[in-house]
């Protein structure tokens, strides 16, 4: 964090996402939409804005867009239209952009988000509209700018949000709540570094209890969770300076510049803003039947708020495990399944299973780098090695081991732990004989505890378990060598 | 509402032409006199008639989400006036979009 806002203005955010849908073909003509294919190779007359051609509408581009709006609380239209967005650019062989102006397939919709206090907001949508993306230019290759049409018609959904954020972390919330629901929904892979999902944001500052609005800037290029907040920070502060002064701010659009830590303003298109927007004659209306609406509203699966809500109820984990667990589908989706494979089932094993995912199931992929999908131990093969710790088998450090082997090996948790002699010792006999080797050993430490040295009893218990080469069982170690320490001291 | 030339010289530039004085001059004569004509539009009362974005009924006109083979590359740039072996050549463009 670096400065705090100043305590007499409050800035006011909305936002603008566009999301890149996951379809196998473009928007409106059969071209793959693979990203990194060589150049110029999934092109078709219809992309490459050819006269004469029809474009065609993707269903799936609806029927993505209509599960986020029904996902956002959203009213979706009974009728829709496309438009023309005119503007002429190197990257867009047609001259305009087909988009939805008036009539957009949603509207009035809402997310929420969490508060630092622990306070939910909701934060308005007012429009999800279906677009296409334009085409990919490269500057940096000597007097000439080479274009790549690939993108070209690949289909974006752009998510409009009221001016309902106060802050930049509010802002950071929302994104990172757009970003999860349309994972969940499966719709966008949201990755905002491959652009997959791309921010813009409109910002002005106001004095506190003002009403009306300030003079807004629309900042670009926000291209990752970390720069969204802070080109918000340095917007925020820039505009109340300004006001601070008593100079005003001037409205333009201002592109970050994440190497620099600055927001500089575009070299303004004069006409930037004169896109003529008019239906397209070229698509006809889109009606959304309510059968139809029906139909897409029971693919919807349970979406990341509820999902974590669940967890907080079925399992009674703690809010911080329900929110990890649930930040990613697949992440949620492997914890219940360890679920699964539990006996018993209770919360101390929900705990458990919690734990392991979050701890060391996380930290391994995250190391590694690799998906949930791609990780080597199966939920359930997990499942079965914390029963083997419930059941007392083995003990919780050497579990420990028993995963990292587990993470190379195909064998099940209860071989591993047969084949390389991990059982829990649990056997008084022996802790016992180990104990008092341990006691005679140490006369020192004994001495010393005897004399009043407390801390001394954890060395103790770490030489047993060493000499044990972990496997005694920790709770009886504890509890006999207190009773031979008694017994010594009584001596 | 009439066309001025302030409004002429704008739209050619938002279509990338350029025009001479003399054809600035005659442009503003007769997009005024279009408008004119059109003007006669607005003696029939449209009060209760919705806009109309499209003249043919029909609705709902989709592609299942299905991938096809489109150009190969040499076809798609074929017709480019420069270009290279992958990609299209434009004159320098700066900013973004």
């Amino acid at each position: 964090m670096t400065r705090q806002l100043h305590p007499d203005f409050e800035p006011v955010i909305g936002l603008e996402v566009h999301a890149q849908l996951l379809t196998k073909s473009k928007a409106f003509c059969a071209c793959s939409t693979r990203f990194g294919d060589e150049p110029n190779s999934n092109v078709c007359p219809v992309c490459l804005g050819m006269p004469g051609v029809l474009p065609i509408l993707n269903r799936n581009l609806v029927e993505f867009t209509i599960k986020m709006g029904l996902a956002t609380h959203c009213t979706i239209a009974n009728r829709s239209i496309f438009a023309r967005k005119n503007y002429f650019y190197p990257d867009l062989p047609k001259g305009y952009q087909i988009s939805q102006y008036e009539e957009p397939i949603c509207t009035g919709g809402f997310v929420e988000i969490e508060l630092q206090d622990g306070s939910r907001k909701r934060i308005g949508i007012t429009r999800i509209h279906m677009e296409e993306d334009a085409g990919k230019s490269i500057h940096d290759q000597g007097a000439e700018t080479l274009v790549d049409v690939n993108r070209c018609g690949v289909p974006l959904m752009e998510i409009v949000s009221q001016p309902d954020l106060r802050s930049p972390h509010e802002a950071y919330q929302y994104l990172f709540k757009i970003k999860q629901i349309v994972t969940y929904l499966g719709i966008c892979d949201g990755n905002m570094e491959e652009g997959s999902l791309r921010c813009d944001a409109n910002v002005s500052v106001r004095r506190k209890g003002e009403t009306r609005l300030g003079t807004k800037t629309e900042l670009k290029n926000l291209n990752s969770f970390r720069f969204v907040e802070r080109a918000l920070e340095y917007e925020i502060h820039r505009q109340i300076d300004l006001l601070g002064h008593g100079e005003h701010v001037e409205q333009e659009t201002l592109l970050w510049n994440a190497d620099e830590g600055i927001a500089v303003p575009m070299r303004s298109k004069e006409e930037a803003h004169d896109y003529r927007y008019f239906p397209d004659p070229d698509l006809v209306p889109v009606v959304v039947t309510s059968d139809w609406l029906e139909e897409i509203r029971t693919t919807l699966p349970e979406l990341p708020t509820e999902r974590r809500d669940r967890f907080l109820r079925q399992y009674h984990l703690p809010k911080y495990d329900a929110d990890i667990l649930t930040t990613e589908r697949p992440l949620a989706d492997y914890f219940e399944e360890v679920v699964r494979a539990l006996t018993p089932q209770n919360d101390e094993t929900y705990k458990l299973a919690s734990n392991w995912t979050m701890t060391d199931v996380l930290r391994v992929v995250n190391t590694e780098k690799i998906q949930i999908a791609d990780f080597h131990i199966s939920p359930s093969r997990l499942g079965e090695m914390i029963n083997l710790i419930v059941d007392g088998t083995i003990s919780s450090k050497i579990a420990k081991d028993v995963f990292e082997e587990m993470l190379r090996s195909k064998d099940s948790p209860r071989t591993i732990v047969e084949k390389k002699g991990l059982m829990q010792v649990s056997d008084e006999g022996t802790i016992e004989r180990i104990v008092d080797e341990v006691i005679a050993k140490n006369q020192n430490q004994v001495e010393q505890f005897k004399s009043g040295k407390q801390q001394v009893f954890g060395y103790l218990v770490g030489e047993t378990m060493k000499a044990s080469k972990g496997k005694a069982n920790p709770k009886l170690v504890n509890e006999l060598l207190r009773k031979k320490l008694a017994h010594a001291e009584e001596t | 509402m009439s066309v001025t030339r302030k409004d002429v010289e704008h739209i050619a530039k938002l279509a990338k032409l350029e025009f001479t004085e003399e054809e600035k001059e005659t442009f503003t004569h007769q997009l005024n006199d279009i408008l004119a004509y059109m003007e006669q539009l607005n003696r029939l009362d449209t009060e209760k008639v919705e806009p109309l974005s499209h003249v043919i009924e029909l609705s709902n006109v989709f592609r299942e989400d299905e991938v096809k083979r489109g150009l190969k590359t040499e076809e798609a740039l074929k017709n480019a006036p420069s270009k290279n072996e992958k990609f299209f050549k434009v004159p320098k463009v700066i900013g973004d979009t």
